[in-house]
C-alpha cells in the first residue's frame, strides 16, 4: 500500500470521506505544492497568504479538524506530519509542518517579493511579533487545548488567552508599527496577526480595545491576498459561511 | 548581581531555560526572581513589563535592541554572529530543523507553561503537562527517526537541538518516562556531554537556589 506521501491529492481525499474537492488544474498527479489546510484555521491561512502573496500555485487538500473525529488523526494524514495538525506542505519533494518554517522557506526559496526585511534588527522584530502569536497565543487556544479545557470554561480560557497575548501585542506594535506590524511593508508578523484577529472575534473578544491592532487588521483584510485565502472563500469552506 | 555593559540577558530564576544562546560566556547575566534583591527584577514588575509586554523570560538587550522570544533572539544571534552555525546552509534542511524548533516552542512548551499550569490549577497540572509532553514527544519521535544523525537534524548542532534538551529536562520535571522516546533519549544525552550545554544547565546559573546548585 502506497504510503501517503505518494498519494495524489485525488486519491488523499478518496481516502478521507466527505472531503470537499480539490482546487487547482485537473486531477492528474501535479508537481504542485500541495497545502493540506482548514479553512477556518487561523495557522492554516497564516500559509495561503503566503502562497499568495509570493504568487505560487498550488493545491488544496483539505483536513476537516471536527468532522469524522477529525480527520488530522487518520493514519494517513499522521504520517505526513506526526503532530496531527494543519498546516503542512508538499513542496520540492518535502514536506513541512508549522506554519512559520513553511513561511521561512518559501522566503529562502522563493524571495520576492519579501516577507521578512533585510535589516536584521527589523527581522528580529518581525519574528518576535509572529512568534508571540503563534507560540504566544495560538497554541494555548486552539481546538485540542479547548477540547481539553472542556466547553464550559473554554470561551473564558479562550478570551483570557487572547486578550493577553493582544494586550502584550498592542503595546508591541506601538513602537514597532508603521502601515503594518513593522514599518510599511507587509511581513510575515503581518500573515500573523490577520488569522489570530479572526480567531479573536470567533471567540467574542472585544477587538476595538486594541486600536493599533484593529488599525493594521483592517488594512492588511483590504489586500488582495488575505481576501482571496480567507476562511469564506476556502474550498472546503461550509456553504453557510462561505461569502 | 552586576549587569555587564553591552549585553544583557535575562533570565527567570529558578526554571528550566527556554532554549539557550550557545555563546552564554559572552553574556552577562540579570537575574529576574520573584523576590527582588539589588539588581533583580521581578517577573510582573513594571520594569520587566516595560522590557517585555509578554511578561515571559528570556529577553535580550543586545546591540541597542531588546528582542523576546527565544526563537527570534537566535535568529538574531545566527544572522549577526553567523560562526558557528546554528542552522544548516541548505533551505531544506533549514525548513527542518524549523520545524522540530517550532514543534518544541509552539506545540510543546508553551502548553506546559507556568502560566498555563497556574491557569489549570495544582490538581490537574501534572498530568496536563505529562500529556502535553508526551503527545509532542510521540510526534518529535517519529519526526527525530528520518531527520537525526547525531543530532536533530544530521551531524551538526543546530537550533533544534537547543529546543531539544530544555524540553527534556521539563519533561523530566513533570515524570515524564522520557526512555520511551529512544532517539530523543540518544540525542539529549549526546547533546548534555558539550561544554555549552552543560555551563547552561539551569543547576549552575547565577540564580540556581542553594539547594538545586550542581
Amino acid at each position: 500500500m502506497p504510503g501517503p506521501s505518494s498519494l495524489s491529492p485525488q486519491k488523499f481525499c478518496e481516502r478521507f470521506p466527505g472531503s470537499l474537492k480539490v482546487t487547482g488544474g485537473t486531477m492528474a498527479e501535479s508537481s504542485k505544492p500541495i497545502l493540506y489546510s482548514y479553512f477556518q484555521s487561523s495557522c492554516s491561512w497564516r500559509v495561503r497568504i503566503a502562497l499568495a502573496l509570493k504568487g505560487i500555485d498550488y493545491e488544496t487538500v483539505p483536513v476537516n479538524l471536527v468532522k469524522d473525529g477529525g480527520q488530522q488523526f487518520s493514519e494517513e494524514f499522521q504520517a505526513l506530519n506526526p503532530m496531527k495538525q494543519v498546516p503542512a506542505l508538499k513542496i520540492d519533494g518535502l514536506t513541512i509542518s508549522q506554519s512559520l518554517a513553511i513561511i521561512e522557506y518559501l522566503e529562502e526559496t522563493r524571495p520576492t517579493p519579501r516577507l521578512l526585511p533585510q535589516n536584521p534588527k527589523q527581522r528580529a522584530t518581525v519574528r518576535m511579533i509572529s512568534d508571540l502569536v503563534a507560540s504566544g497565543i495560538q497554541p494555548l487556544q486552539n481546538l485540542s487545548v479547548l477540547k481539553q479545557v472542556g466547553q464550559e470554561s473554554g470561551l473564558a480560557w479562550a478570551q483570557k488567552v487572547i486578550n493577553t497575548g493582544f494586550n502584550a501585542l498592542e503595546k508591541i506594535l506601538q513602537s514597532t508599527a508603521g502601515k503594518y506590524c513593522v514599518g510599511d511593508e507587509v511581513s510575515m508578523a503581518d500573515l500573523c496577526l490577520v488569522p489570530q484577529v479572526a480567531n479573536a472575534e470567533r471567540y467574542k473578544v472585544e477587538v476595538t480595545l486594541y486600536p493599533t491592532i484593529s488599525r493594521i487588521n483592517k488594512t492588511l483584510l483590504a489586500l488582495e491576498a488575505f481576501q482571496v485565502t480567507h476562511p469564506c472563500r476556502q474550498p472546503d469552506t461550509p456553504p453557510e459561511m462561505r461569502a
